[in-house]
């Protein structure tokens, strides 16, 4: 996964010196890309739209959910778009009939086994490949599980998980370097775990949140939006999102407050600002509760400084 | 990064174990009992300390070998130890099904349940184990630990032994098969042919103690001179003078007079293909390495040999294992390579074993080390030993074992030739292909060219078990048919009738017994639409119930998927329910749109998977849709 030949793998923030351009030709629209650019990268330049999953700009490319894939000229198989670089000549097709029926098969198996209820643009992206997950039958294995409810700030909801290894990512070596959290198990098992299934704190875990906030479908996801959807009462179109700087040191990160009914539900930075690419430290993502204290839901253990206090239920 | 762990420490034994295995710890800062005055002032760890990762596996396994399983005290001694993240850890230990992070009896029996052991009475074994001793234990550590008691070390009767089922154990042509681990101070394990169930039961409770060679006989045959084949049995696989004496090393001798680039001239006109399964051109692949302008590289036997219904690897690093070192030292000459491993299957105790003792007489008589044969080229080599996971013989997937990660394969490009292991260039050979070096160097690659067909040159082995009279291992050149292969190894057994055979391997394809004819060469299996793979060929009778074979195989490929992608990971998982409806009578549109939904399932695992494993998952399936017409609709 970490492996070092990924490391080659251009992220895709812009360069700052000008790079040999490579022409390639995407569903017969001739491109020039600079080099190590990937195949996503063209398509997005040239607007052809690609469906992603386990990729993001602040990450480097895992290639696992093989939704991207595209059909290359000359390729014995699809390839990822999201990883593979482009090379000079290249002919790429983004939505021949294999690649309509790889993506949508993908789909329709990640729908069959996971709750993909509160991942976003999921149900569109099912509908756009007319993805039918029912008709691996009413048996067919599901990664079902109960959430886990282990600490006061965030819940770990894995029956959504869809195994795309970026939390994994952002909490070892792409981001944070805790390393809390990995994939354990094997096959239709793998799962991400702690060591020992132990609880969060427990764990190495800092709560930064910066796994929730590449969870590209809800089963990472704060304690208190969870409790708001619970209620029924969370509501994204009555949000308003405000950007401000974070109070609780010097560094300064760019902070999105989320606002639903006049209390703040959610914290996040932005994934394109320089300083945090959308990371931030338990202060930022949850010091928000410290300066709402007092609401009576959440008692003495909102206090962002004695995280690790194991959650009563 | 600060390394976090509980408090669970390991025992005396625990600790002992994976010191002998990474040598003491230099400080309390690697997880030494005491704190010395001086640790208060000298740090250790850092880089250098993560730089020993690729330790991880050694390790895990030195405390399954130990105690038969893995606590928590002992996972945090090699936390400590290596300066691996928990978490990190356990995701590497869950992988391997040969660990155990649940407590285990020290002594457990693996019984392959796979297709070859499965028509020659793995059933009964089976049925008569769950009767008269107990149920299985069951695998690996999937579900989680929660529910166990953490930390406590093995308290289970030492004296009662538990039993698993297996996938194939590389042991078919004495199927059906079994190995025996039993933890200690001394780890014991031993392959067993021709296992009964009263014998298990008699392993089980203690008293039997098989031999620590294989007992019962392989046949080693063929059609014309043996190349590969020739020392087997006939040489003493333990005597480095006795291989001398019948030619060994003449072949590096030769290559060092060669050059490096003579030698590749040779390989490459020998037209030599990899025998591991893709048929890549050696000489080519060599070549790559050798002109790479980074100057640390690697070459790598795969000797995970864990394709179903394949043993010739075993036969060959068991009986002639100073072959291979010969044949790897000029490989890694002619490619500039430094170190060297052989990745050996975990469930191939005596290969290991004699590997590594012929690598102990190679380099105590010079034949490996800084100056080997008294020349300049330095080369060492290491065996390195896999724990339970087919995946681990794709190419990748070995290089991240051996990193100490989990044994997920690469997505490619990059190819290994520039990034391998390590990041650096590497050769990565099956055993077989190494094996065809030495005749090669010998006789001249013009000469090897000349066996065999123009598009498939040199001789090839084959595994034959299942329902033939003679199951075993056999060298035919190239361009024998099917037929022949079959009258060599004494034709049908069981009721005599042949209903079909496997070829290849699970990643292979049914051929009906009315394909006998067919040409075993590159070039007219892929005309046919199947493949050579790893030379397997598994005889059925007409007795045989073809769809419980194919469910076997549809169950190898969801248990040994890393789980990595999810056209494999799932799609394996939905290709076993589809045939398991089919099999319930519970179709979903009837049998027409269960084949329908496993035609869609199996392009987009050929098409959307990332390695091997997933791309041919559905081989198998298709070909006993199509070939045997196993689901007539
Ligand atoms: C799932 C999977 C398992 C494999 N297992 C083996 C194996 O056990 N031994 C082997 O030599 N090659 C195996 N291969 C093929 C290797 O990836 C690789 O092609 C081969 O070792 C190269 O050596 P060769 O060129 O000498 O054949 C496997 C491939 C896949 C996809
Ligand atoms: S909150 Fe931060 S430290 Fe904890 S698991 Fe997520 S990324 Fe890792
Ligand atoms: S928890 Fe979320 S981010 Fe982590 S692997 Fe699962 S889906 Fe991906
Ligand atoms: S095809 Fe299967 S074995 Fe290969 S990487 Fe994907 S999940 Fe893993
Ligand atoms: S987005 Fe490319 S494989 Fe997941
Ligand atoms: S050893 Fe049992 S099938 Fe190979």
């Amino acid at each position: 996964m970490t492996s070092p030949h990924l490391q080659l793998v251009q992220l895709s923030r812009p360069a700052t010196t000008p790079k040999v351009m490579v022409e390639l030709s995407v569903d017969g629209h001739s491109v020039k890309v600079p080099e190590g650019s990937t195949i996503l990268n063209a398509c997005q330049q040239l607007g052809i739209e690609v469906p992603t999953l386990c990729w993001l700009e602040t990450l480097k490319p895992v290639n696992v959910c093989r939704v991207c894939v595209v059909e290359v000229e000359g390729a014995r198989v699809l390839v990822p778009s999201c990883s593979r670089t482009v090379e000079p000549g290249m002919k790429v097709k983004t939505r021949s009939d294999r690649v309509n029926l790889t993506r949508r098969l993908v789909l329709e198996m990640l729908a069959s086994s996971v709750d993909l209820s509160t991942a976003p643009g999921m149900a569109e992206m099912l509908a756009e490949y007319d993805a039918k997950p029912e008709r691996f039958g009413p048996d067919a294995e599901t990664v079902a599980q109960p959430v886990k409810v282990d600490n006061d700030l965030y819940i770990r909801d894995y029956a959504k998980c869809v195994l795309c290894y970026k939390c994994v990512e952002a909490c070892g070596e792409d981001h944070q370097n805790t390393f809390a959290i990995a994939v354990a198990g094997r096959g239709f098992h793998a799962h991400i775990s702690t060591e020992f299934v132990v609880e969060l704190p427990e764990s190495a875990c800092v709560y930064c949140g910066n796994c929730i906030a590449v969870c590209p479908t809800g089963a990472l996801m704060s304690k208190r939006e969870w409790e708001l959807r619970q209620a029924g009462t969370w509501n994204e179109s009555k949000q308003t999102a405000t950007d401000t700087v974070c109070p609780f040191c010097g560094v300064g990160c760019t902070l999105t407050l989320h606002v639903q009914d006049g209390e703040i539900v959610k914290a996040t930075s932005p994934l394109d600002n320089d300083i945090t690419v959308g990371n931030l430290c338990i202060k930022g993502r949850f010091g928000w509760r410290h300066v709402q204290n007092g609401h009576a839901s959440r008692g003495p253990s909102a206090d962002p400084t004695a995280p690790r206090a194991p959650a009563n239920h | 990064m600060d390394i976090k762990i509980s408090d669970a420490t390991p025992s005396p034994d625990e600790r002992d174990a994976v010191d002998r295995r990474l040598g003491p710890p230099r400080a309390s800062w690697d997880g030494a009992e005491l704190r010395t005055a001086r640790d208060m002032h000298v740090g250790f760890g850092g880089k250098e300390q993560r730089d020993r990762r690729h330790l991880l596996l050694p390790a895990l396994q030195a405390l399954q070998e130990r105690i038969g399983w893995i606590s928590e005290g002992g996972f945090n001694y090699v936390c400590e130890r290596l300066s691996v993240p928990p978490a990190e850890a356990w995701g590497v230990a869950t992988f391997y099904m040969m660990l155990s992070t649940q407590p285990r009896p020290r002594r457990v029996l693996h019984v392959c349940d796979d297709i070859a052991c499965k028509v020659k009475g793995a059933k009964e074994v089976c049925r008569g184990l769950r009767t008269h001793h107990s149920p299985p234990l069951p695998h690996g550590v999937v579900g989680g630990h929660s529910e166990e008691p953490r930390g406590a070390h093995a308290t289970l009767n030492e004296h009662h032994g538990a039993w698993t089922t297996s996938p194939c154990l590389g042991l078919c042509d004495v199927a059906p098969a079994g190995l025996l681990i039993e933890a200690g101070p001394v780890v014991v394990e031993r392959s067993i042919g021709e296992l009964s169930s009263e014998y298990a039961m008699g392993l089980l409770g203690g008293g039997a103690e098989p031999d620590d060679v294989l007992t019962q006989a392989t046949t080693i045959g063929g059609i014309g001179a043996l190349r590969l084949l020739k020392r087997i049995g006939k040489v003493d696989p333990t005597s480095l003078d006795d291989y001398k004496a019948s030619g060994g090393y003449k072949a590096l001798e030769k290559a060092f007079q060669l050059g490096p680039e003579g030698v590749i001239r040779e390989v490459t006109e020998a037209k030599l293909l990899g025998r591991g399964g893709a048929a890549f051109p050696t000489g080519r692949k060599w070549e790559a390495v050798r002109t790479q302008p980074e100057k640390t590289r690697y070459i790598i036997c795969n000797a995970d040999e864990s394709e179903p219904g394949t043993f010739k690897d075993r036969i060959l690093l068991t009986g002639d294992p100073f072959a291979l070192v010969e044949a790897m030292t000029i490989a890694a000459f002619a490619a500039g390579c430094s170190r060297g491993y052989f990745y050996i299957r975990g469930e191939y105790p005596l290969a290991a074993k004699r590997v590594q003792h012929a690598i102990d007489m190679a380099r105590a008589a010079g034949l490996l080390g800084p100056t080997v044969m008294g020349t300049s080229f330095a080369f060492e080599i290491e065996v390195r030993r896999g724990a339970g996971a087919y995946i681990c013989g794709e190419e990748t997937a070995i290089f991240e074992s051996i990193e100490g990660k989990r044994g997920e394969p690469r997505n490619k490009p990059p190819f290994p030739v520039q990034h391998g292991l390590f990041n650096k260039p590497t050769i990565m050979n099956n055993v077989e292909t190494l094996a065809n070096v030495l005749p090669i160097i010998i006789d001249g690659g013009a000469a090897a060219a000349r066996i065999g067909t123009e598009q498939s040159a040199g001789t090839r082995l084959f595994c034959l078990s299942g329902h033939v009279a003679k199951p075993g291992v056999y060298e035919v050149p190239m361009g024998t048919t099917l037929g022949e292969l079959m009258t060599l190894a004494g034709g049908v057994s069981g009721n005599g009738t042949l209903q079909c055979a496997l070829l290849g391997g699970a990643a292979g394809s049914f051929v009906r017994a009315d394909e006998m004819g067919l040409i075993l060469t590159h070039e007219d299996t892929r005309a046919a639409g199947v493949s050579l793979g790893s030379g397997v060929v598994v005889a059925f009778d007409s007795s045989v119930d073809m769809k419980d074979i194919l469910h076997r195989i549809a169950k190898f490929f969801r248990d040994e998927s890393c789980g990595q992608c999810v056209p494999c990971r799932v799609g394996t998982v939905r290709q076993e329910e589809a045939l398991h409806r089919i099999a319930t009578k519970k179709t979903i549109g009837g049998v027409k749109g269960e084949l329908a939904l496993l035609e869609e399932i199996g392009l987009a695992m050929k098409d959307g998977s990332i390695c091997g494993l997933g791309q041919t998952a559905y081989a198998a399936v298709e070909s006993a849709i199509k070939r045997l017409n196993l689901y007539p609709v």
